[in-house]
């Protein structure tokens, strides 16, 4: 007898369906739908975040098992839906004045949002696939979204051809994975594995082989170093809005699959998979810092801080601890929101009309417009991890998960490159305080932008005061994922 | 008498995969052959996945394949789509124009 429980999969099951009607309504609607069609899929997101957050805490399968609703999966899908109301709710302005604002732009954030709560709640190899393929190929068409920009089309085709290779690998190493374990569900995959580890029997050379492929494929999707080559380029080619979205909710959503493959049905070959955990880890955080410092352009900037950003969030995974995991969950709350905020600032330069993107151009932010500059201020401490701000909290839960892992090196190493990053980050303080502006940057700014970036320096400013729950979500989150 | 096991499908899928994956790398000319490339190594996949289908005796390995070839056809599609609108602004599609950006 098969059962289709859809009830855990509520959320989903409402965004795909709402998906199609905004699609629908935006055809037969024509011209002038995109702001509708945008308020909307902003409350649709709002919705489906409600659902979550009211739907029950235990553990539940859907889909015969291909799918899993958990507290880990509850808050990350929670960080997913937020950074993507947040940032769709921020590219309104921006689409309207760069005439790019037609009504799939929001339908197809909305697609990828969906793909990415699919990625979080996947259970079996195939669904983690069509989860990931259904996010990527929303991803390539919205980078590519200004048909008339060139740079925003070479920037598609390189995140497709780059993306493409990324799922071909993790197909293949799905496919070794499913050859010699027998199955592509997570639960029985971690079956096997732990029969071979109770009998003394070492895993077979071509699981081996089948996971190293699968881990490659998916530090793809999270730039991690040495699969990052396309990020700087996608992220200053794409147009601003999509970058903030690329550089928040999917980051979100590919560490949690990660983190589950490797935490779930791997959880027996952890002495196989920390060595290279462990090496991508310091690849991305030691590339992060130094190769951001001679950046001019400040989305090629942020591409080289979210790479380091996420070398410190694999830190937490070489743990492969419970704090390690509770680390991982606090530190991207903590990205997802201080990124959100340091895009609407990016958002907001703009010269006479036409959108700027030198960092040169934040000289004298702080006389032209105090308010924005201390924001950024704020927002660029809180990156580079200066306590009391919210940055300083997300490194020190992971270095502290490391350091009582015994991963001592690991831990010195991920101080001394955020101390180097810290350079780049205080840098563009300096230039918006103490140099004189060539040409300053356009006032007023759009009330949305003003609200979120209010909102979010004042949360890296208050993090203690909501620490609690946060944290406390992030404890549940990480014991549910040891619990099964 | 020869037969042919496991082990050959494998091998020819091994081979098809690296042949895509170098496709992707070594080709300097033109993008549709990179696009070809990236065919050619979810192919090799599906060999893998129906050859180990059928030495487990177990469906689920046809199922993923069939996937497999859906989500390639949308990715070709997809492919495409995105190439056209770079020959449009651009006039070429020759892999070495494709550096407006460093990197």
């Amino acid at each position: 007898m098969i059962s289709l429980d859809l009830t855990s999969a509520l959320p989903e099951v409402f965004l795909a369906c709402a998906a199609m009607v905004l699609l629908m309504l935006g055809v037969f609607r024509r011209a002038g739908s995109t702001r509708l069609v945008l308020v909307l899929t902003v409350v649709v997101l709002a919705v489906a975040l409600l659902l979550i957050v009211f739907s029950p805490d235990d553990r539940a399968l859907a889909f015969n098992g291909l799918f899993v609703t958990d507290n880990f999966t509850a808050y990350m899908k929670v960080l997913v839906l937020l950074g993507a109301a947040l940032t769709i709710g921020m590219s309104l302005g921006y689409i309207e004045r760069e005439q790019m604002d037609r009504f799939e732009f929001p339908v197809l954030m909305l697609f990828a949002t969906l793909g990415m709560l699919a990625m979080v709640s996947a259970n079996d190899l195939i669904s983690l696939y069509l989860g990931l393929e259904l996010q990527s190929l929303s991803l390539y068409v919205i980078t590519a979204f200004r048909r008339d920009s060139v740079r925003s089309s070479e920037a598609g085709l390189k995140y497709f051809v780059l993306g493409a290779l990324s799922s071909g690998m993790l197909l293949y190493g799905s496919s070794m994975v499913y050859g010699f374990a027998g199955s592509t569900n997570f639960e029985a995959l971690a079956e096997v594995l732990a029969a071979d580890l109770a009998f003394g029997r070492a895993p077979s050379l071509g699981l081996i082989v089948g996971l190293v492929f699968l881990l490659a494929g998916l530090a793809f999707k999270v730039s991690a170093v040495p699969f990052h080559m396309w990020t700087p380029d996608v992220y200053e080619g794409a147009p601003t809005p999509v970058t903030a979205f690329l550089a928040s909710a999917p980051k979100v959503a590919a560490m949690a699959l990660i983190v589950r493959v490797m935490v779930g049905p791997f959880g027996d070959l952890f002495e196989q998979w920390q060595q290279i955990v462990v090496v991508i880890s310091i690849g991305s955080m030691v590339l992060g810092a130094f190769a951001a410092i001679n950046q001019t352009n400040i989305k090629r900037l942020m591409a080289y801080s979210s790479i380091g950003h996420m070398g410190y969030v694999l830190v937490g995974l070489a743990a492969g601890t419970e704090a390690g995991v509770l680390g991982i969950v606090v530190y991207l709350a903590i990205y997802l929101i201080m990124n959100i905020g340091t895009f609407a600032c990016i958002l907001c330069m703009s010269q006479e009309g036409r959108m700027v993107e030198r960092i040169e151009d934040l000289k004298g932010l702080g006389k032209s417009n105090p308010l924005m500059a201390l924001a950024l201020t704020i927002l660029m401490f809180s990156m580079a991890g200066i306590p009391p701000l919210a940055g300083f909290f997300g490194k020190y839960f992971v270095f502290l998960a490391a350091i009582k892992a015994g991963l001592y090196a690991l831990a010195v190493i991920g101080v001394l490159a955020s101390v180097v990053g810290a350079f780049y980050y205080v840098r563009i303080v300096k230039l918006m305080y103490f140099e004189e502006p060539a040409e300053v940057l356009d006032r007023p700014i759009g009330a949305v932008l003003r609200l979120m970036i209010t909102g979010t320096s004042l949360a890296m400013v208050l993090f203690l005061l909501v620490a609690g729950p946060v944290v406390g979500g992030a404890g549940a989150a990480a014991a549910a994922l040891f619990a099964g | 008498m020869f037969e042919i096991g496991l082990a050959h499908y494998l091998t020819v899928a091994a081979v098809l995969f690296t042949l895509g994956i170098f496709g992707i790398f070594l080709n300097r000319r033109n993008v549709i052959i990179i696009l070809m490339a990236i065919e050619l190594m979810l192919l090799a996949v599906n060999i893998n996945l129906v050859a180990f289908s059928t030495h487990l005796q177990d469906l689920v390995g046809q199922v993923f394949a069939m996937f497999v070839l859906t989500v390639a056809a949308a990715e070709a599609a997809i492919g495409l789509a995105i190439l056209v609108v770079y020959f449009r602004n651009r006039g070429s599609i020759a892999v070495e124009d494709i550096n407006m950006m460093k990197g």
